[in-house]
């Protein structure tokens, strides 16, 4: 099952000839960007391992792109995305994250059901990728 | 999105001509607005005769490789890494400056910042520590020029486990597959640059361009003290140009002479005395007082004092 998540969920993934301009255009934003990565899929994982630090004063997206190739090389089957952070006053969050990179096979998620008093059921969603320890996964 | 409508404009511009097709290189040059920076250059530097021909060299190179493309002509982009050699206050630095603006003008780096760095900001304290700094400091200069003032202090001879060899890998690395991302300058005296290629033949060849940087001459840096001090909205009675140029003379053949940069000493002493002369003369003043030097200023410097082949420099 293919995971989608932040801006582009929509869309099929980037090109780095995409990636490029996405990021062309939050450097001109004069927004900070960010590598993170992470092996545990689950929709409410937020906070992701980062790679290196946030490029504050980039100017030009080859430097991305730069640690980008890194980080795929290092990570190849983790989930990667690229954060651009605001840091106007007021602002202070990221305005746009999306996935560079994806492991080749995604097992999807099981559905488990608990039963509770009365007929109540909860229903929770649970990645067969995360039955592994970290960095087993995929 | 803005950036949406970008590559249709270039990819209208860049369609393939037929082979019989006419170019007006004067108009290329035109749209180019090279001229511009080149008036600049000529206005604002002094001498410097082969580092503006080469920089003449590299425009008409660009300009024209950008017309053969129009043609469909598939050459690699020249390699513009350069290494500026020369003696202290020669305007190396100025010119790297220019030539992030330069080669922005020419379409041949996309944001035509410069990022000037020297062995502190590249060099890590201890193992581990060079490479994520190296790293961070060519992303930062990306898209742009990366000037490594006095860059033989990088390798260090006399300590082989000194980390600086580490940076130079990275750097060459850096400066062979990233081409088209970033031009990387280096500058430094001749002598100690010369050696330190030596010791690093893989640096001298990928950097296409070596640019010596001649020393001034008298009447050049006469021109130069009358433009700084123009800059600053001063300017030299009669006989202060006549004593400013003794004072070159002198200057010149005593030792430590540091050319445009001890040209620029020069000037903020003699504004210290003319201030000075005007403090203690205590009553009104005028506004052309406040921007006149006068031959005083300029002679009470110990240049005068000293004969010419007197041990300390001024």
């Amino acid at each position: 099952m293919r995971i989608t998540q932040g801006t582009f969920s929509f869309l099929p993934d980037l090109t780095d000839e995409q990636i490029k301009k996405q990021v062309k255009y939050c450097l001109d934003n004069g927004w900070a960007v960010s590598l993170e990565y992470t092996d545990d899929p689950h929709p409410r994982n937020t906070y992701w391992e980062m790679y290196g630090q946030p490029m504050f004063d980039l100017r030009d997206p080859a430097g991305l792109m730069m640690d980008l190739e890194e980080c795929r090389k290092t990570y190849p089957k983790h989930y990667i995305r690229v954060t651009a952070f605001d840091s106007t006053h007021q602002w202070e969050t990221p305005r746009l994250s999306f996935i560079v990179n994806r492991p080749p096979e995604e097992p999807g998620f099981r559905l488990k059901r608990q039963e509770q008093e009365g007929r109540k059921v909860r229903y929770t969603i649970d990645s067969y990728a995360s039955d592994q320890p970290e960095g087993q996964r995929y | 999105m803005s950036a949406a409508d970008k590559p249709e404009e270039t990819r209208a511009d860049e369609k393939t001509l037929d082979a019989d097709a006419k170019v007006d290189l004067d108009a290329v040059f035109e749209a180019s607005r090279i001229q511009e920076v080149f008036d600049q250059l000529d206005h604002d530097l002094v001498g410097l005769k082969p580092v503006k021909t080469r920089i003449r060299e590299i425009a008409a190179l660009l300009l024209v490789d950008h017309v053969r493309r129009q043609f469909d002509l598939a050459s690699d982009s020249p390699t513009l890494h350069m290494c500026f050699t020369g003696n202290p206050g020669t305007g190396k630095t100025t010119v790297a400056e220019r030539m992030a603006d330069i080669l922005h003008k020419l379409d041949y780096i996309r944001e035509g910042h410069l990022v000037s760095v020297t062995r502190d900001d590249l060099v890590g304290q201890y193992i581990g520590h060079t490479a994520p700094k190296t790293k961070e400091v060519i992303k930062r200069a990306m898209g742009g020029v990366l000037f490594i003032d006095e860059a033989y202090y990088l390798y260090r001879p006399e300590n082989e486990r000194d980390y600086g060899q580490e940076s130079i890998e990275i750097l060459l690395q850096v400066m062979e597959n990233n081409r088209d991302d970033l031009v990387v300058i280096l500058a430094g005296y001749k002598d100690r640059m010369d050696r330190f290629f030596e010791s690093n033949p893989g640096f001298r060849s990928r950097i296409a361009h070596h640019i010596d940087f001649p020393d001034y001459r008298a009447d050049e840096l006469e021109s130069i003290g009358e433009l700084m001090m123009n800059e600053e909205n001063y300017h030299f009675s009669d006989d202060a140009r006549q004593a400013f140029s003794e004072y070159i003379e002198r200057r010149m053949r005593q030792p430590h002479f540091a050319n445009a940069r001890s040209i620029r000493n020069a000037l903020d002493r003699m504004r210290l005395r003319q201030a000075k002369r005007l403090f203690e003369a205590r009553g009104s003043i005028t506004k052309s007082d406040l921007i006149t030097i006068q031959a005083d200023d300029v002679r009470a410097s110990r240049v005068f004092d000293e004969p010419v082949d007197g041990e300390a420099g001024a």
